[in-house]
């Protein structure tokens, strides 16, 4: 396990290598990602401006809301790209290389394609969290607990890339479905869930978790909740859904191994 | 005790049709028509360790799809494989660290890197220890003539430094066993020579199995001592390259592009084509030497051209079946 | 001719990729559902009565810029990026095309197919299938005189979304600068489009400039006119916008194309 950690690593070192030899063009590029991805936040302003209240919540706690998930997206989105270009992978006949090798296949996928520049899509959730932060009551379980939530949050979001890039197994086409669980899961998640519909709500419970790696431990850190056993085992649902997520993919191997591409 | 057993192996494919045109288009909306390609109908060898063989055959003969099963990428559907011991698909992480591959084609180097980097970033792959990677590369960089390239950025190679690059790579974990797939398609003369002198040396001095699988006969014939012949998913031919040789009627062409539209015969030629002014004679070199018949047939028309050549590959197998 | 011959190809493709158009569809759906949910919910509040748009139009609005999507200047031409990035764009530029034109008319068919392909399933399902099962979440349908007015709109929307993108391609000629560029104006035609949320529900006194710029004719005027926020008699305003913008902007495209040939041609390519 350390090993492949410290594998990882060097991809990354190599990637990172690579980037910052187009340094100028790199600095450009972060600052167009970071402005790209925060305007959506001034939407959710100009709406708290005008109407005041979304269901209760106030702007400073949904904002926590909204940090809380877009850094984990963040986070994951930044660490899965060479997942997301799976299905490009395939098609170049550039997955038989790394059956080749005596790997684990995702951690190759995982170093393929690591781009820094993603990670600049943290600098909103960042400064949203910053702002937020300020007006909780923090202690050391609730800073231990927004820990935890990131965390989890980012691993459910490896996980759908994962599940993602099993897809590519079987079809390249309809990879873009996954977009209305990954963007669309984030963007539903920026907002407090008690918003939605029961049936919604229920999804995003007990089939793609993100209520219980953001919503639940962000209700106990701004004290709607009390901080007990449910809110801290609660966001392990992540960690989980990237198990079976992983399990699904030693599926799509198996199944290319005697399908061939 | 064979190295590598492959027994009735077989393959096939489902492959989806696509119809042409806007109408296609929308049929394709609606239902979707497969066909069943079989890839091995049934193919079964047995290589010992330290073995030099040729794996020819047709484009779509299943020469893929063999040394993928034996890598360990592709199950079967029907028979048995097993290399040093063990079953290729079943173990792949075990079985692939002991192998080495070359797609001719693709290259497995870092694109943006130094080639030094990458022989770096396999051996922390390979978990090869630090002593032994040192000794191996030393090795390699000098039997591949690596000195020079160790610091340029492998999209800056040409494709000849590339290739030797690419062997190098593949051998970073000392495997017993390599598989070179196509590694002399596109190189100049230069290179293709440096290449076969060292698969060679691998192979005479380490004692390393090599599986090549070539269109270049000429690889063939500098390098394998057996050939293995595969054609619509079977085995055709197994055997040393002189019954190879033997088998099918040693033959030349000599294609010359005439000045004038007048007709070519020869005594110990036969015309098999003619395009225009272009014709092609086939010859056995036994009976008539390549020089002797240029000779005669330019003393006997105006030529603006001409050139020898072997027979492709699939000549030789349709004769194999008098086809 | 030869456009509507690229239009037709354009449809057979995609008609070849029919997973994947029902994925897209299927993603704008939930998109267009959680956004309708988070706005209901703001609007549950009380100050709602005195918000410039009824809860009804904005559901409409938003149903209308999911269909629209695909309008959006998001994507640099790709083949104009290759060709700037490998040199073969001064084949381009020496041979006697109007290459903006030629940029424009691309931009033109490239995004008629796709969009259309998206728009009609779209339109349908919620304004036909969704009153079905959740007439709140319902698209109303326009009244003939909106509905014709909208599609005046939409043509007008098209030519100023290839207008931006004709732009975007021009400043690729600037690696440097360019490359940020694309990213930075998609982003802001998303927000300054109304794809984020309807622009009258920004502050009153950023109103004034949020419509002076050239992103509020690609979906936001269009959509208010369908859903008759706008009377229909405004198609006038709307359009004269899209094509004053349309026409600012080519002519910005072609200045600023001289120059980077200027810039080519001394830089010796």
């Amino acid at each position: 396990m350390a090993d492949s950690l410290r594998l990882y690593f060097r991809y990354v070192g190599i990637a990172i290598r690579g980037q910052l030899q187009y340094r100028a063009a790199f600095v450009l590029k972060v600052v167009g990602y970071c402005i790209a991805t925060g305007v959506e936040f001034l939407g959710l302003w100009a709406l708290f401006a005008r109407f005041g209240s979304l269901a209760g919540w106030t702007l400073r706690e949904v904002a926590l809301i909204y940090g809380v998930a877009d850094v984990g997206f963040a986070l994951a989105d930044g660490l899965s790209r060479g997942l997301d270009r799976f299905g490009d992978v395939l098609k170049a006949g550039e997955f038989d290389r790394m059956l080749v090798r005596p790997r684990s296949t995702i951690l190759q996928l995982l170093g393929f394609d690591f781009r820094l520049l993603t990670f600049g899509r943290m600098a909103q959730g960042i400064i949203a969290l910053a702002w937020a932060g300020q007006f909780v009551a923090w202690s050391p379980g609730r800073a231990a607990l927004l820990a935890l939530s990131f965390a989890c949050t980012t691993c459910l979001f490896i996980g759908l890339a994962v599940l993602q890039a099993t897809t590519a197994f079987w079809t390249i086409e309809s990879l873009e479905v996954w977009n209305a669980f990954t963007y669309g899961g984030n963007y539903a998640s920026q907002y407090p869930f008690d918003i939605y519909t029961r049936w919604l709500r229920a999804f995003f419970t007990a089939i793609l978790p993100l209520a219980l790696t953001g919503y639940v431990p962000v209700r106990a850190i701004l004290g709607r909740d009390p901080l007990d056993a449910w809110h801290v085992i609660a966001p392990l649902a992540g960690p989980l859904f990237l198990i079976i997520a992983l399990g699904v993919w030693r599926i799509g191997v198996r199944h290319h191994a005697s399908t061939g591409s | 005790m064979p190295q590598i057993v492959a027994r009735d192996l077989a393959k096939s494919f489902r492959v989806a049709e696509r119809s042409p045109g806007m109408l296609g288009a929308v049929r394709g909306l609606v239902a979707r028509r497969y066909k069943t390609v079989d890839a091995l109908a049934g193919v079964s060898f047995s290589i010992e360790a330290g073995e030099l063989v040729g794996y020819i055959g047709p484009n779509g003969a299943g020469k893929s799809t063999t040394i993928k099963i034996l890598a360990g990428i592709l199950v079967p559907d029907g028979g048995t494989a097993e290399v040093a011991g063990r079953v290729p698909w079943r173990e792949r992480i075990a079985h692939v660290a002991r192998i080495g591959v070359v797609f001719g084609q693709r290259t497995q180097l870092w694109w943006d890197l130094p080639v030094i980097e990458s022989l770096d970033m396999l051996r922390h792959i390979y978990k090869v220890p630090a002593d032994a990677f040192a000794k191996q590369r030393a090795e390699l960089v000098e039997l591949l003539g690596l000195g020079d390239l160790l610091d340029t950025p492998v999209r800056q190679l040409s494709l000849g430094q590339r290739m030797r690059a690419d062997l190098a790579a593949s051998l970073v974990h000392a495997p017993d066993i390599l598989f070179l797939d196509e590694p002399t398609i596109g190189l100049d003369a230069v290179s293709k020579l440096a290449v076969r002198a060292f698969v060679q040396r691998l192979n005479r001095e380490r004692g390393v199995t090599v599986i090549l699988t070539t269109h270049d006969m000429d690889d063939i014939e500098a390098l394998c001592e057996r050939v293995i012949v595969i054609g619509g998913g079977k085995i055709l031919s197994d055997g040393p390259l002189a019954e190879l040789r033997a088998q099918v009627s040693r033959e030349r062409w000599l294609t010359v592009d005439l000045a004038d539209g007048s007709d070519i015969s020869d005594p110990d030629a036969t015309v098999i084509r003619r395009d225009g002014n272009r014709v092609c004679l086939a010859f056995d070199p036994s009976v008539v030497s390549p020089a002797e018949l240029i000779r005669r047939v330019t003393a006997a028309h105006p030529i603006r051209d001409l050139f020898v050549e072997n027979p492709p590959i699939e000549t030789i197998i349709a004769r194999l079946y008098g086809a | 001719m030869g456009y509507l011959a690229i239009i037709a190809a354009r449809f057979r493709t995609l008609l070849q990729y029919r997973a994947a158009a029902l994925a897209g569809l299927f993603t704008q759906i939930f998109f267009g559902i959680v956004r309708i949910m988070i706005l209901s919910a703001f609007y549950a509040a009380s100050r709602s009565q005195h918000a410039p748009m009824s809860l009804r139009e904005v559901v409409g609005y938003i149903w209308l810029g999911q269909a629209m999507l695909l309008l959006m200047p998001w994507r640099i031409d790709e083949d104009v990026l290759r060709q700037v990035n490998d040199g073969s764009i001064v084949y381009e530029l020496a041979r006697p095309l109007d290459l903006q034109a030629v940029w424009l008319a691309r931009g033109v068919a490239w995004r008629t197919a796709p969009v259309l392909l998206r728009l009609v399933p779209m339109l349908v399902l919620a304004m036909v299938v969704l009153p079905i099962f959740e007439p709140a979440w319902a698209l109303a349908p326009p009244s003939a005189a909106a509905f014709a007015a909208w599609l005046v709109c939409f043509a007008g929307a098209i030519v100023l979304s290839a207008a931006i993108s004709a732009l975007m391609n021009v400043t690729l000629l600037w690696s440097l600068a360019g490359s940020g560029i694309p990213m930075i104006v998609g982003a802001l035609a998303t927000i300054f489009g109304g794809l984020t949320i309807p622009l009258v529900l920004f502050p009153a006194w950023s109103q004034p400039i949020i419509y002076a710029l050239p992103f509020a004719g690609l979906l936001d005027l269009p959509s208010r006119i369908f859903t008759g926020n706008l009377p229909a008699h405004d198609v006038i305003y709307v359009l004269a916008d899209q094509l004053v913008w349309s026409l600012v902007l080519i002519a910005f495209g072609r200045w600023l194309l001289a120059r980077g040939v200027r810039k080519l041609v001394v830089q010796g390519g």
